[in-house]
């Protein structure tokens, strides 16, 4: 089985985002960035597809030169190989033009599954998976928790989160799969494997390697623009409710509830 | 009918969703201003009956797909149906409902026709040349972006649950239906459905409740979450869970809310012994009432909450339970 992982580097969780003043784009320069963390479910669960039936697996990476080090990660983890695709052409666009661009990737290599993380924490589109799969004429399951791989290879029983429960549907191959969390724990880099990582292929490619004009990829490429950035809207502490123990507090509580926000 | 509004009906168990009437009730503002009508596109297996109500909701129009291949929901099927009917009449703009399906589905469409999608929004509206403009969350809220449209049409985008303002029905108004040919044969499909095993709890989806009870690192253990259960049952919520507990492994994965799970804005949101991490934060803050109880005064969640109780939630919740249970016997 050759498995390719499409990820993104993103800002952590647990930073904080600041807007420019302008409200172009956010301020990046105290960002600490990350592999998006429903790709790694994507990175293990293709190690996991390796170790069972053999095969390769490669990292298919969007983004700057700072992308390198998630791409790293990968390698790191286990992937054997990295395609990064680094071009200032491609940079800012949305997910159309993101799915574009990777899938002109993806056309020239040779692949008998392919894993998108559910989205990106940075952008939360929840895109891109779907529309690669369109663009590739493939089918495509969503978030799923769970695969098994038919002896033949030619498809795949998958468990797919839907509302209220799962479905269990079978999928012919290939096929884009978008991962998440409870599909299994990501396993960390070892140091062996950091050490190794270093020496394994990893092809940079620009827009022009691809064939891609410049108005089909990134700003020009997108179907959608951000026009502007705001802060969310803030939200004012409230009142902490004063009273010895539950028997004062709860009643003050429900009655507010009830009548100042009437909501219950 | 270049200048129309389209809505994606979605139907769950015979029933459509509430975000679809959402939809409308902003679509119907937005055909008056394109001099459009609104249209609402209902596919299923028997699902004809439900046309009507979409009507009360505004849509001028219902384009029914009825037929055994869209019984159960499958991306190839749905999307084969949605392109050929966008193909053929044009609409202006397109909403889905930012559910797991729509989400699922509505990118595969996008790419199919070539388009711009902007997805989970939390608001649209027309700019002055009739084009969609949206906003949305993006880091899990902690940011907002405005969006505009390339020339490229329909102009498509998902509409998060409880965040568009839905109009009162009026019984009085009977859509037009129409019955389009379903020309998608079991092959078309790549994907085959075998069992939809359904989780036990017969409560709504995080990201599409209207009150959530959550808990966090201070439930101390999996089976404190039966008083939050408790809770949710008396104020017909669903029970939600910060990473930490999910971490933990006290509950499953979906009922994590925060960045790295859903992101969530029902009009009630309850927090139980969760301290209020940054990524917890993300995903809950546009709930329209926060409430936090947390035994720890400086905790971060009570700067976001608008009522909080400084106490240990083991002895506040079964409290509340008890007093909401004596309001709602009271009615």
């Amino acid at each position: 089985m050759n498995v390719v992982v499409c990820v993104k580097q993103v800002p952590d969780t647990e930073s904080v985002i600041k807007i420019k003043p302008d409200g172009s784009e956010i301020i990046t320069d105290d960002l600490k960035y990350v592999m998006n963390p429903y790709d790694e479910f994507g990175v293990e669960e293709a190690l996991k597809v390796k170790e069972k039936m053999s095969g390769t697996v490669t990292i298919l990476c969007m983004g700057p030169s700072r992308s390198v080090e998630t791409i790293r990660t990968g390698l790191a983890m286990g992937a054997d190989k990295a395609v990064h695709l680094d071009d200032p052409s491609l940079e800012g666009g949305d997910s159309f033009a993101a799915a574009t661009a990777l899938a002109s990737v993806l056309k020239g290599m040779e692949y008998d599954l392919i894993f998108c993380g559910k989205q990106a924490v940075d952008d939360d589109s929840s895109q891109v998976g779907q529309m690669l799969a369109e663009m590739l004429g493939l089918p495509h399951v969503s978030l799923i928790q769970k695969l098994e791989i038919a002896d033949d290879k030619k498809s795949a029983t998958v468990h797919s989160q839907v509302e209220g429960g799962m479905a269990i549907l079978d999928v012919s191959l290939p096929a884009v799969l978008t991962t998440q969390k409870g599909l299994n724990e990501p396993r960390y880099a070892s140091l062996p494997g950091i050490m190794k990582a270093k020496k394994k292929p990893l092809e940079t490619k620009d827009a022009a390697a691809l064939g891609l004009s410049s108005d089909s990829v990134g700003c020009a490429g997108s179907k959608t623009m951000i026009t502007t950035m705001t802060p969310p809207p803030q939200r004012a502490a409230g009142k902490v409710i004063e009273g010895e123990g539950p028997q004062e507090t709860v009643p003050k509580l429900v009655k507010l509830l009830r009548e100042e926000a009437k909501i219950i | 009918m270049a200048n129309s509004v389209w809505v994606f009906a979605e139907v769950k168990e015979g029933k459509i969703k509430k975000v679809v009437f959402e939809m409308l009730s902003e679509g119907k503002k937005m055909a008056e201003k394109t001099g459009g009508d609104l249209s609402a596109l209902l596919l299923g297996h028997n699902v004809e009956s439900l046309a009507e109500q979409l009507g009360h909701y505004g849509a001028d129009k219902v384009y029914v797909a009825d037929n055994e291949v869209l019984k159960d929901y499958t991306s190839d099927a749905y999307n084969k149906v949605l392109v050929d009917l966008i193909k053929a009449n044009e609409p202006a703009i397109v909403l889905y409902g930012a559910t797991i399906l729509g989400k699922d589905l509505s990118p595969r469409v996008a790419a199919s026709l070539n388009v711009g999608l902007a997805a989970d929004c939390t608001g649209i509206s027309l700019d002055d040349d009739g084009k969609l403009t949206a906003t949305r969350p993006m880091y899990a809220g902690k940011a907002y972006a405005n969006l505009s449209f390339s020339d490229s049409k329909p102009n498509m985008a998902s509409i998060r649950p409880n965040a568009l303002p839905m109009s009162e029905p009026d019984e009085s108004k009977k859509p037009d239906v129409v019955k389009v040919d379903v020309n998608v044969s079991a092959g078309d499909i790549r994907t085959k459905l075998k069992e939809i095993t359904k989780t036990a709890s017969e409560r709504p989806d995080l990201t599409e409740a209207e009150i959530i009870v959550s808990g966090g690192r201070g439930m101390k253990g999996p089976e404190n979450f039966q008083l939050l259960e408790d809770l949710a049952d008396v104020l017909e919520a669903t029970v939600g869970a910060s990473r930490a507990a999910v971490d933990a492994g006290w509950r499953p994965v979906e009922d994590q809310v925060g960045q790295t799970g859903k992101v969530v804005s029902p009009n009630l949101y309850v927090a139980c012994g969760i301290s209020g991490a940054i990524q917890h934060l993300a995903g809950m803050s546009t709930s329209k009432y926060i409430v936090a109880i947390n035994k720890d005064p400086e905790a971060p969640i009570f700067q976001k909450a608008d009522y909080g109780i400084v106490d240990d939630l083991m002895k506040v919740v079964p409290v509340l339970t008890e007093e909401i249970k004596k309001l709602k016997a009271e009615e």
